[in-house]
């Protein structure tokens, strides 16, 4: 059975203890403290990916922070762990197309008809990846995570535009699913193990899971003044 | 042995849940079966799991599982329809409470007008102002008879609102183009977000009419005609794609079914997939269904005396077109009438720029909350020199905008998509700029229908219902005139940079990005047999104890939400069938 969906009840990542040894009377009152100390240690061990080997791993740190670099704005996807959320996604129903009509025939047709290929995300990654290291190799003469940032953005600039085809896969089909997956990770709870340190949220200046919104229905344009907080409980 | 009950329902949304609480009021033995799973709001809607922005609205865990059944959806006849296999343009409910648990809360009554819109087209312009094509029909309802029925709504969901007129006298500062009313509101409107405070402003300095939305978000604490409890709105915005934690908006879990699963005439099935009404061999008769309970794979069927389907619109449609309810509607001999008058809802969201000192704070908002205004929708203006038929709402309707929707629908129209010029405009648009939309109407086309697909199948088996549905010209020219009216308003506003979003001169419907779910007709009410699938009734002119309670009966898309009229129509319904049809069942009016 491939692991279930990260929850409340099944911390087994690194936010997640964080933000609950910030509410450590809970976790002492309820008999935890041994358990809370060693998901502490845990989480102090970098991600080990469990669906992306080592090579695809870098990739995705690589050509995430180009979607989604740190500047001025805040933290980039490599800082926020994008690359780990994606990671955790791929052990989802979600990764296996379970809410995806998957069944045939496969016909392709006019791009505003829709998604029409065979592949759930798992293989829009497998196959996506090696595509553009393909191409990357081609057109640069090395893989993609030793190009130049300008080189890499080239790249990726030439996927969305729909020019490169990666095998069976159109570029721009795995520039979306890059894109759209690399932007959930920047700003899911961090639950997932994306947007760390609730970086994304700080950022948009998004309060999270506050949820009670009574007093500031309307300030007359004033910025809401609270920082935000994430399901486990941590707090920016 | 087959078990029977006096009455089937399928589907346990809104349409099916009124119709079952009515029912069994009414002393019949009622069951209501749902293709989807159990769900309540103490589980579902538990603080903090039920506000996770991943898990819901993007992953869609409320939504229609696709990978057991769909649609497939092409734009002209001509095309080869393609299955919708990621969900995307509209996201159907699924599992008990329906889209009900999951929708936003927008609460319209109708506009009289809209109910005989053919018949008001003419008397101001003339028949010849139909364009050619245009299926345009009246309900074969007026507003004065559902007005009972829509006040016992609001009064069911707890609904907030100003009125204008209530029984001949002006009440208040709500929307001077609605009817009369028997009463106020249940609750009182929704405060304004600092954004719909804005455009409310600049619409009357601009000289129109705003108005609060009615919402069936509860602005105070509510306990209804049912007894059912409402907690007050905190503007958590969390509505859309969630399931109120507050118990603030209503669903039919909160206001509803608390009540009737405790009536000893209800039961409900969850996991139970209608494959079919069964008829008996004159096709004018239903005997039951046979349904598949999707947790054993076993194929059940319960006999009924009336079999009501609640099913939502397209998938009300399917089943009566695999179980053989009515003629299938032909586009090219136009005869038949079921799949006939598919309609949608036309939406375009434009966006409006503060200046930097000011804060939109867009994560504030309520579902049902805003402020709109009516002078450019139904017949509130005058068609004669533009030359289309419809209108459009227009209405800041702040529901809490969340990072990851915000974050994907950032940059684009020429702009970055990624990059750090893309987080610029991103932080800036999130920080300092709210969304206005044009909701408008969408007129029925001959060659816009719904039949079953030739191809493609669900996982039981039967063929997938296919959508032939596109833009057309006088729908474009429509939208494009109302949001004309948004950049005088925007600039009242204080806008420092505007985008004005409207659909383009044969751009065709694109399934790739969320619309509404606001889909209608494909079994439509009216007062004749030939153009109408259901009486005005909402009884299947061919079954007659078959009723056909949703969206579906709607002959074209309005400018307004549809629910609020889907559930007029359910008690309107259900009040003939209590005061007539179970007293001498047969067809409620002479084909
Ligand atoms: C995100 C979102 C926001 C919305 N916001 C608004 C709004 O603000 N205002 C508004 O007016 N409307 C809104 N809507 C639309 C509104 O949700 C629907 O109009 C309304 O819920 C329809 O009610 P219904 O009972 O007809 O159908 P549904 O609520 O769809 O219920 C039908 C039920 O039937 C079940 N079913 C289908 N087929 C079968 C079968 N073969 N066997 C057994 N069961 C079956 C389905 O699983 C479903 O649970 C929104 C919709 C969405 C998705
Ligand atoms: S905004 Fe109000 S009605 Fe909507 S989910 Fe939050 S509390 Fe409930």
């Amino acid at each position: 059975m491939p692991p279930m969906e990260p929850t409340l009840n099944n911390p087994f990542r690194r936010s997640v203890v964080k933000g609950l040894l910030g509410t450590t009377s809970f976790w002492m009152a309820s008999g935890n403290a041994r358990w809370a100390e060693a998901l502490a240690a845990e989480a102090a061990q970098p991600y080990r990916p469990v669906f992306f080997d080592a090579a695809e791993y870098q990739f995705l740190e690589s050509a995430c922070e180009r979607l989604f670099p740190a500047d001025h704005n805040g933290p980039g996807a490599r800082a926020l762990g994008v690359a780990e959320f994606l990671d955790r996604q791929m052990q989802t129903p979600y990764a296996r197309g379970e809410n995806w009509y998957m069944s045939g025939p496969f016909e392709q047709g006019p791009a505003n008809l829709g998604y029409q290929l065979p592949f759930i995300p798992k293989d829009l990654y497998r196959k996506g990846i090696a595509g553009v290291e393909h191409y990357a190799r081609q057109q640069y003469g090395k893989g993609f995570v030793a190009l130049s940032a300008m080189q890499q953005d080239e790249i990726l600039t030439a996927l969305e535009g729909g020019s490169v085809q990666l095998g069976d896969i159109p570029g721009r089909v795995f520039f979306e699913q890059l894109r759209t997956n690399t932007l959930e990770g920047a700003f899911a709870d961090p639950l997932y193990g994306g947007n760390r340190g609730l970086g994304g949220w700080v950022m948009l200046g998004f309060p999270g899971a506050r949820a009670d919104f009574m007093d500031w229905v309307n300030q007359e344009g004033a910025s809401y003044p609270i920082g935000p907080v994430s399901i486990s409980g941590e707090t920016a | 042995m087959v078990k029977h009950v006096d009455a089937i329902i399928v589907g346990a949304g809104w349409a099916g849940s009124i119709m079952a609480k009515e029912l069994t009021e009414a002393g019949l033995s009622v069951v209501m079966l749902e293709r989807g799973p159990e769900r309540t709001t103490p589980v579902e809607g538990a603080y903090p799991d039920s506000i996770d922005e991943l898990r819901g609205a993007i992953r869609k865990r409320l939504f229609q599982n696709l990978s057991q059944s769909t649609v497939t959806i092409r734009n002209t006849m001509d095309q080869t329809a393609l299955p919708y296999r990621q969900l995307a343009a509209f996201l159907p409910g699924e599992g008990v409470g329906g889209a009900g648990l999951h929708w936003s809360g927008v609460h319209f009554r109708v506009a009289p007008e809209d109910l005989r819109l053919r018949s008001a087209v003419i008397e101001r312009y003339g028949e010849k102002f139909i364009p050619e094509g245009m299926n345009l029909q009246d309900y074969g309802v007026t507003y004065d008879e559902l007005e009972p029925f829509f006040d016992k709504a609001e009064k069911v969901f707890g609904t907030s609102g100003e009125a204008y007129r209530v029984q001949g006298k002006i009440v208040g500062d709500g929307n001077v183009f609605s009817p009369d009313r028997s009463d106020n509101f249940p609750l009182p409107a929704m405060k304004d977000t600092f954004s719909a405070s804005v455009f409310r402003d600049a619409a009357k300095n601009a000289g129109y009419h705003p108005y609060a939305l009615p919402a069936a978000n509860a602005s105070r604490q509510y306990t209804n005609t049912y007894g059912c409890q409402m907690g007050p709105c905190n503007f958590c915005g969390y509505c859309s794609g969630y399931d109120c934690y507050l118990y603030s908006k209503a669903s039919p879990n909160v206001n509803i079914l608390p009540v009737l699963r405790q009536d000893p005439g209800f039961s409900l099935i969850a996991d139970a997939h209608v494959l079919r009404v069964d008829l008996d061999s004159t096709k004018t008769k239903a005997t039951g269904v046979t349904y598949l309970d999707t947790k054993t794979r076993k194929e059940i069927s319960l006999s009924a005396d009336l079999v009501i389907l609640g099913a939502f619109q397209f998938n009300n449609v399917h089943l009566m077109l695999v179980s053989g309810i009515g003629k299938p509607y032909d586009p090219v001999s136009n005869t038949g009438t079921v799949g006939r008058n598919f309609v949608y809802q036309t939406i375009t969201s434009s966006r409006v720029w503060l200046p930097p000192s000011t804060y939109t704070n867009q994560f504030v908002g309520a579902g049902g909350a805003g402020v709109a205004i009516d002078d450019f929708n139904s017949m509130n203006f005058d068609h004669g020199p533009l030359g289309f038929v419809g209108g459009s709402p227009v209405w800041v309707n702040q529901a809490g905008v969340k990072p990851i929707a915000a974050a994907l629908g950032a940059g684009g129209g020429g702009t970055p998509r990624w990059g750090s010029a893309y987080k610029d405009s991103l932080v800036n648009t999130y920080k300092h700029s709210l969304g206005i939309d044009a909701h408008g109407s969408n007129m029925a086309y001959r060659d816009v229908y719904l039949d079953l697909d030739p191809t493609w199948k669900d996982a039981y088996g039967q063929p997938l219902l296919r959508m032939t549905f596109t833009w057309k010209d006088n729908d474009i020219r429509m939208n494009q005139y109302v949001v004309s009216k948004i950049e005088p308003i925007a600039r009242a506003m204080g806008a420092t940079k505007m985008n004005l979003v409207h659909l383009n001169a044969g751009q065709p419907f694109d399934t790739r990005t969320y619309q509404t779910t606001h889909l209608g007709g494909g079994a439509i009410m009216g007062d004749n047999p030939q153009t109408s699938a259901i009486n005005r009734y909402l009884q299947s002119w061919d079954v007659s104890n078959v009723f056909v309670i949703g969206s579906n009966a709607f002959p074209q898309g309005m400018g307004y939400n549809p629910t609020g009229m889907v559930a007029a129509l359910a008690y309107w319904a259900a009040h003939h069938i209590r005061a007539t049809y179970l007293k001498s069942p047969g067809p409620m009016v002479k084909a």
